[in-house]
């Protein structure tokens, strides 16, 4: 028997020892003892938005735990699990930063009243000078609903400008204006846990594995109660990987694919011809035009072997209930809203929409995506998804902001118009918040041209971004931790974002900082928040009514029922999870099939050019990587970009795995390490985006955009790849340049334009959502 | 009921290392990853697995089996503990032991490190780390009778290493015998009604 045995008495008091030799009790064991707390709250990236909780200690947010909610079941993702350590992360603006010396000076620390004052004084000079439009707002979507909200209504009541537009439109607005012009509501229609009820998942352009893994746990469920998979992608991706039938797609061919999976799904009589007679409108013209769709023209066109197409096509014709997820890989496209118009076709066809576990589903990219564009941050949109040029819905606003009706300004450009508009002068200063254009946009070079054109350009962000690099004042904001409020998921799924530290340093939070740029601009009485949630209640009085309803909505509930999904139109209103299921969001209650026709990307290979770049994530990081790239353990796991390219190429092109190659577009080059793999169409190359400076894919990527939402083509454009030891490319005889599409709906006209007049039907048609 | 155990599931792995960034989080080893994703076939296929200690039941822990000092413990539910480091003197024994290549010698520390099926939570009826942020549960914690029921696949807790057979604790999951899809009829009906021939025409780097 130890004689120290009395030491190890359970619940012992040690201080009893110190107390029998007269030495006062020690508080030793009390000062180690760091109380912990769990604060609820979801994740700051993708559309997912995983429910986890934050260990807090002393003010510090030093861990994760899992949390149990419908959508996640307790699960994360590398990037949620360190998402923590932003918070206090050494790279974290702590302080105002001001460019002293004009534009080749350097960026130093200035106090707020000073940054403040410089940007308050600037913008009014610029808006007495050339109006008020040559200010504009440049906003992203991977904040808060309250924060996306304020940015809209700041942009046009704070500076009264026409120009305020999101990252979003980079990232999904084609599949927003389609969803919108098919089914008159721009959401997903079913919950995530809708889909392991579906007898068939037909994954169109989207690597599910790498950029929402948490959705792979449902389809995975799915797939053991019997649930085929059908993949499109040129990559072969880890979902693409398990599949039981993976499409290998050529990039920016998919309404060829689509369209003869439609024809195939016709002569094999799956048609659902009473639910097409009673729930739509267009079917006898959907169904003419992919007459001319062979699988035979299918297998020139998107390289995929004709019996492929046929055997998917059965696949999902034949089961009960299928379900198509689509993404980034069709919407990144200058025909992305025909992309994903085919596949609503197809599934209304099959009578599948509006069924639990059937019809489409988009993907949301961002993590506030769906919120972010519902509460008036797009340039042709008001709270609610209300028409900027409808004067009913601009009056309502308007009274709501208790501003005259003619005083809210009209539509403005959308973000890769905005971009133009910089580098010709006419928007002379820019505010941008929670995005990086010089990671994003396409065309990097135009984009830093435009940037630099800026004075002064300013930035609110936490990190110094690539492009708070080019900024002439850098305010510090706050990350998603530090702040209170909701964020509206993939599902159109609403939860509540709840604060566990303070901000850093002086930053300050966003809403503060943009109420404070107001009041300064004299438009202070229309900002008078005490808190996040008095900005909410505000939102919801704003989109009551609207199509996106968050009137019934408030955080009690949302905390109550794990979430409310919208529309929510009173406050005893459950919710509505699954939408369609009696009728669509037109008037009269039907969807609208929208006849197609393929045309190529607006870029082509030919022999100088003969690749098809295309560019996409991995899942180590996320967006532009400012700050997945930042945490050691995921930038650890992918530090740098690579070109993926086919061993049967890299052979004929005497490329060895891991040398470092040269890649080249019309736009530009740039040098990285080739991986050799066999997963991807070997006239096709892959590079990831997430990356800045020299490693950005942006600087070779198309920016021609979709006619009617502007989204650019990042998914297809023509690309060369070398040797770096000097050896020159075989160009052959022929073609010295791309092969370029342009036609007047690849190139679209640009802003400004005068509403209503000088758009092409489409866009009219588009814009209206 | 049967114990609650760890099922290997690589065809299920995406191979995004949420289980590595999870198992850094667990206090007894913060910073530090006691799971490993693998590449299976780099160069040919996007294929991973991840790689945890199988916690070995018949022949019992070699690992602990070797061990000169006691270090290793395998507690009575038969979870197989990393080196105590109190005593761990850093022969590396049960590396070299180790039939499934798991335990990591810590140079910098002199330890030995491997994972110990999170016992912390375990024993509380928690899910190790790993498998409770898996988001395809490739990784998945249960007993086996659950695993039955809701998955497809096989599991399999015997592994031959040359004419021994070590039945471990951890699961791994091989797919069913019979697909339930028979996809090349699909495949071969819709090269039949187009009168293509029998043989594939697909280029080879398609399959």
């Amino acid at each position: 028997m130890s004689v120290n045995r009395g030491t190890f008495v359970e619940r012992r008091d040690v201080n009893e020892d110190f107390q029998q030799v007269g030495r006062a009790p020690s508080e030793w064991a009390g000062a180690d003892r760091v109380p912990e707390r769990l604060v609820p709250t979801h994740c700051s990236f993708c559309g997912v938005q995983c429910a986890m909780h934050l260990r807090v200690a002393d003010g510090q947010v030093i861990g994760v735990e899992p949390r149990d909610y419908p959508h996640n079941r307790g699960s994360l993702c590398p990037k949620g699990i360190v998402a923590y350590q932003q918070a206090s992360h050494p790279d974290r603006l702590t302080h105002p930063l001001i460019r002293r010396g004009g534009k080749g000076g350097r960026l130093e620390r200035a106090t707020w009243d000073e940054a403040l004052d410089y940007i308050v004084g600037r913008w009014q000079a610029i808006q007495a000078e050339h109006g008020r439009d040559a200010v504009a707002v440049y906003s992203g979507s991977s904040m808060t609903n309250e924060k996306c909200y304020l940015t809209g209504k700041f942009a046009r009541v704070g500076l009264g400008t026409r120009h305020i537009d999101y990252n979003g439109r980079l990232c999904m607005s084609s599949a927003a204006t389609a969803y919108a012009r098919a089914f008159g509501i721009d959401r997903s229609p079913l919950p995530m846990t809708d889909i392991p009820l579906a007898d068939c998942i037909f994954v169109a352009g989207s690597n599910v594995a790498e950029c929402f893994p948490i959705v792979m746990q449902w389809i995975w469920q799915a797939r053991d109660r019997g649930a085929s998979l059908i993949v499109a992608d040129p990559r072969e991706t880890p979902i693409a990987r398990t599949a039981d039938l993976w499409l290998p797609v050529r990039p920016g061919t998919d309404v060829a694919l689509l369209n003869v999976m439609l024809r195939q799904v016709i002569r094999d009589g799956l048609v659902d011809e009473a639910y097409l007679a009673a729930r739509t409108t267009g079917w006898a013209d959907v169904r003419a035009a992919v007459e001319e769709y062979t699988p035979e023209l299918a297998e020139r066109i998107t390289g995929v072997p004709a019996e492929r197409i046929v055997a998917a096509a059965r696949l999902y014709g034949r089961a009960p209930t299928s379900l198509i997820m689509h993404a980034r890989g069709i919407e990144h496209s200058t025909h992305g809203i025909n992309n994903c118009l085919a596949c609503i076709n197809l599934a209304l066809a099959r009578g599948q929409v509006g069924k639990p576990g059937g019809g489409t589903m988009m993907i949301t990219g961002q993590g506030n995506g769906q919120g972010g564009r519902e509460v008036g941050q797009k340039a042709n949109q008001l709270p609610g998804y209300r028409h900027i040029d409808v004067l009913e819905e601009r009056q309502y606003i308007a009274d709501v902001w208790g501003i005259p009706e003619p005083e809210l300004p009209q539509e403005g450009a959308a973000a890769t118009e905005m971009v133009k508009l910089m580098a010709d002068g006419t928007i002379k200063s820019c505010l941008i918040l929670c995005s990086n254009l010089m990671v994003s946009l396409p065309d990097n070079q135009t984009v830093a041209r435009a940037l630099d054109a800026l004075d002064p350009l300013v930035v609110i962000d936490f990190f110094l971004s690539e492009t708070a690099e080019r900024a002439d004042v850098v305010l510090p904001g706050t990350v998603w931790c530090e702040d209170e409020g909701t964020t509206t998921n993939l599902e159109g799924r609403i939860v509540k974002i709840n604060r566990a530290a303070e901000p850093p340093g002086e930053a300050r939070r966003d809403w503060q900082i943009l109420s404070e740029l107001a009041r300064r601009m004299g438009r202070g009485q229309f900002f008078q928040y005490a808190g996040t949630r008095q900005i909410f209640d505000e939102l919801r009085l704003a989109s009551k009514g609207g199509v996106s309803d968050y009137y019934g909505v408030t955080w009690e509930k949302i905390d109550a029922q794990d979430g409310v999904f919208w529309p929510c139109p009173t406050e005893d209103h459950p919710g509505t999870p699954r939408l369609f299921e009696e009728r669509f969001g037109h008037p009269d209650g039907r969807a609208r099939m929208s006849p197609l026709r393929y045309e190529p990307p607006a870029e082509e290979p030919s022999e100088a050019y003969p690749f098809r770049l295309t560019t996409g994530r991995v899942v180590y990081h996320y967006l532009s990587g400012t700050q997945t790239r930042r945490l050691g353990f995921l930038n650890a796991q992918a530090p740098e970009p690579w070109v993926e390219i086919h061993p049967m190429m890299a052979e004929r092109l005497g490329i060895r795995d891991h040398e470092i190659v040269r890649v080249r577009t019309p736009r530009g080059a740039m040098d990285l390490k080739a991986v050799v793999v066999p997963t991807i169409r070997p006239d096709t190359l892959f590079i990831p985006f997430h990356y800045g400076h020299l490693g950005a894919a942006n600087q070779l990527t198309n920016p021609a955009v979709d006619p009617a939402c502007k989204i650019p083509e990042y998914k297809a454009c023509a690309a060369a790849v070398e040797r770096l030891d000097g050896r020159p490319l075989d160009l052959g005889e022929g073609d010295r340049a791309a092969r370029v599409n342009y036609t007047p709906q690849t190139d679209p006209k640009m802003f400004p334009y005068a509403v209503g007049e000088t758009k092409t039907p489409a866009s009219q048609e588009a814009k209206r959502f | 009921m049967a114990i609650k155990t760890l099922f290997v599931d690589p065809s299920r792995c995406i191979g995004c290392r949420a289980c590595e960034a999870a198992c850094r989080e667990c206090d007894s080893h913060k910073g530090e990853s006691m799971v490993m994703v693998d590449f299976v076939d780099r160069g040919w296929s996007v294929a991973t697995q991840p790689t945890v200690c199988m916690h070995c039941v018949d022949p019992v822990a070699p690992c602990a089996q070797v061990c000169p000092v006691l270090a290793i413990q395998i507690t009575p539910e038969g979870v197989v503990q990393q080196a105590e480091p109190s005593r761990c003197i850093g022969c590396r024994n049960c590396v070299f032991a180790c039939p499934f290549g798991v335990p990591k010698f810590d140079v910098e520390a002199r330890l030995m490190k491997k994972c110990n099926l999170c016992y912390d939570r375990t024993a509380q009826d928690l899910k190790p780390w790993c498998a409770q942020a898996c988001p395809t549960q490739a990784l998945w914690y249960g007993d086996y009778e659950e695993f039955a029921n809701q998955r497809q696949g096989r599991a399999i807790n015997l592994t031959d290493f040359g004419t021994q057979t070590v039945r471990t604790r951890v699961y791994q999951v091989v797919a069913a015998e019979t697909p339930a899809l028979d996809l090349a009829g699909l495949l071969r009906e819709a090269r039949a009604e187009a009168g293509q021939p029998e043989r594939s025409r697909q280029e080879a780097w398609v399959l």
